[in-house]
């Protein structure tokens, strides 16, 4: 026998107590792994942003467009190995539901300049060689059910009338935070109807996305970028597309701060939960730990004996957690899939997101142990041993 | 030169305090107990006689006076260092036994041993040797809920001898048991005292049961009577 044997058989005492405290916190780390899965899923631009890009758009406001004729500028600026640009389209399929974001880019630069959408070469030339082509992402295609060859028709909204692209390709994402959500459709064939209807803003970008040939050289580029066009009619705000993306989220901060919150009021929760359970099975046995200090038993063994109680039935509850989670996250990407479409690009548990639940759990489950512990430990050992319970 | 005593209590005071009563238990009570006696302190219920055994064992600290045993000043030491010494040097006799309820008999008798180096091997040997001692060998695997309470007493007094301490405090050791169970628990602190030479200080209120002992000390109202 060991003081394990000790830990166990004391768990065992209150089964069904114990299984309903075990399974109290596996919802609570079902809820917190989904949390934070959320959070990470918000984060998921931000985790995918390729280190070697900076994105230059204008000074004042995303919305105010930049001159193409700076594209050579920009790819004469020292560091600066590659220049592509891309135009925000904002059409709608079929209603204001059928939103999905939507990029006229200039073909050829932008695989250039991004190449974690892995598309096959023939499908790279069938984009280059129609005009009406557009490339889209597997989840997109998965979503509406589209497949090469199909022609997406689309309402515009920031440029007006009715437009219908070909889907000439199906990209996928290098990596699994690569969003596989965007249509991407021909800046030059979007620009040409644009001279015919509104003739004041044709060639000009949304924003530039530069490659640079140092990561770590970023900041100097940047400055030289905003440098160049500084006091000029269109002035340029340069930053890498980490933060340009990490801008995106902070709009919604207010909601990510709040689910983070949420995610450490859980582990108040739990710490509630446990401390409740280990309160009453250790009052229950107070005479019994008077009876082990009396044999000889110090304050580093019922230390021991307590915390290890409160880790078993935290242990529990987590597998049982993590047991659940994987599960429960599919379906809970389904739902939020059904509502809101691809507005997330992955709703993926990460093993590192179960480890962090797992390991706030058992740090709770020690904080969990102190209060009974305090209590025997407190108590005088002759007036336990007369405790009639 | 004269061996010291294995107890010695010294102008020992003991009162509790409820409200803003202090209620006196013990006063100025002195009591030496030499190596080997078995002692019985006689004495009505609230006499103060579980507060001497508590006092012995290092389980409570005394208001005023010193208490020795086993080489050490009880009174003054450390909760750490007294729980040590309690492992080594006191074996502790329940009334009502007191045994782990999720536990084995063989596994409450090894509880003590958990806190020495020995090893697992050397653990099962002492605790079967222990338990056949007090006649319970083919009960190492019984739960006392399925031991009768002269089988559970004697479980006790199994898990008091296995770390072969120096001294035995035996509380009512007999108090909730049938006069046969009673007798063999009594038959089983004599064996103790008369073949290993133990020192055993008893606290009872059954006559019968102090008749075993060496020395009867009769206690009434915190004082020797």
């Amino acid at each position: 026998m060991t003081l394990a044997t000790l830990i166990v058989r004391n768990v065992r005492r209150q089964a069904f107590r114990v299984v309903l405290t075990a399974l109290g916190i596996a919802t609570i780390i079902l809820t917190f792994n989904l949390i934070i899965t959320t959070v990470r899923a918000w984060y998921a631009g931000v985790e995918a942003s390729a280190p070697n890009r900076l994105i230059t758009r204008h000074a004042a406001s995303l919305s105010i467009h930049l001159p193409l004729s700076y594209r050579d500028r920009l790819a004469a600026v020292n560091g600066v190995t590659g220049v592509t640009f891309a135009n925000w389209f904002g059409g709608v399929y079929r209603d204001a539901k059928g939103f999905f974001p939507q990029f006229a880019v200039d073909p050829d630069s932008f695989l250039d300049l991004h190449p974690e959408l892995l598309v096959d070469p023939d499908t790279q030339q069938n984009f280059l060689s129609d005009r009406r082509a557009c490339l889209i992402g597997r989840r997109l295609a998965d979503l509406y059910g589209w497949r090469v060859g199909d022609a997406i028709p689309l309402k515009g909204t920031l440029y007006p009338g009715d437009w219908e692209f070909v889907v000439r390709g199906i990209y996928r994402g290098a990596e699994p935070s690569v969003d596989e959500n965007w249509m991407v459709i021909r800046w030059d064939s979007v620009n040409e109807r644009r001279r015919q209807f509104d003739p004041d803003r044709a060639d000009t970008v949304g924003w530039y996305v530069l490659r640079i040939a140092d990561p770590s050289a970023a900041g100097a580029v940047s400055r030289a970028v905003d440098d160049t066009f500084a006091n000029s009619v269109a002035e340029t705000r340069t930053e890498t597309e980490q933060a340009f993306q990490a801008g995106f989220v902070a709009m919604s901060g207010s909601i990510v701060r709040a689910l983070e919150l949420l995610a450490i009021v859980l582990n108040g929760v739990t710490l509630l939960v446990l401390a409740n359970t280990l309160v009453m099975a250790v009052r229950e046995r107070t005479r019994e730990w008077a009876v082990l200090r009396t044999l000889g038993f110090e304050r580093r063994h019922l230390a021991a004996l307590i915390t290890g109680e409160a880790l078993l039935i935290a242990g529990l509850g987590s597998i049982a957690g993590i047991a659940i989670t994987i599960p429960a996250t599919d379906l809970y990407a389904t739902l939020v899939s059904t509502k809101l479409g691809n507005f997330f690009q992955q709703l993926v548990v990460y093993p590192s997101t179960l480890l962090l639940g797992t390991l706030a759990t058992l740090i709770t489950a020690c904080c969990a142990a102190a209060l009974p512990l305090v209590t025997v430990l407190r108590n005088k050992v002759a007036d336990d041993l007369r405790h009639i319970g | 030169m004269t061996t010291p005593p294995m107890i010695e209590c010294c102008h020992v005071t003991k009162s509790y305090v409820r409200g803003d009563q202090e209620i006196p238990v013990l006063q100025n009570f002195n009591l030496s107990v030499p190596v080997g006696q078995f002692l019985a302190i006689m004495g009505p219920s609230g006499s103060g006689k579980t507060t001497i055994l508590n006092l012995i064992a290092g389980l409570d600290r005394p208001t005023d006076g010193t208490i020795r045993a086993a080489g050490i000043e009880v009174s003054q030491q450390r909760e750490t260092d007294l729980a040590r010494w309690r492992a080594r040097h006191v074996g502790f006799i329940f009334q009502f036994y007191n045994l782990i309820p999720v536990l084995t008999a063989a596994e409450n008798v090894e509880l003590p041993l958990l806190l020495t180096p020995l090893s697992k091997q050397e653990r099962a040997k002492r605790v079967r040797a222990a338990l056949e001692l007090v006649g319970l060998g083919d009960r190492l695997h019984h739960y006392p809920r399925q031991l009768s309470g002269g089988q559970e007493q004697r479980v006790g007094i199994a898990r008091a001898i296995v770390g072969d301490p120096t001294i035995f405090l035996a509380d009512e050791p007999t108090g909730n048991l049938d006069r046969d169970a009673a007798e063999s628990v009594m038959m089983l602190l004599r064996r103790l005292h008369q073949e290993l030479h133990k020192t055993i200080v008893m606290v009872t209120h059954d006559p019968r049961a102090a008749e075993y002992a060496q020395d009867i000390l009769h206690f009434d109202k915190g004082k020797e009577a």
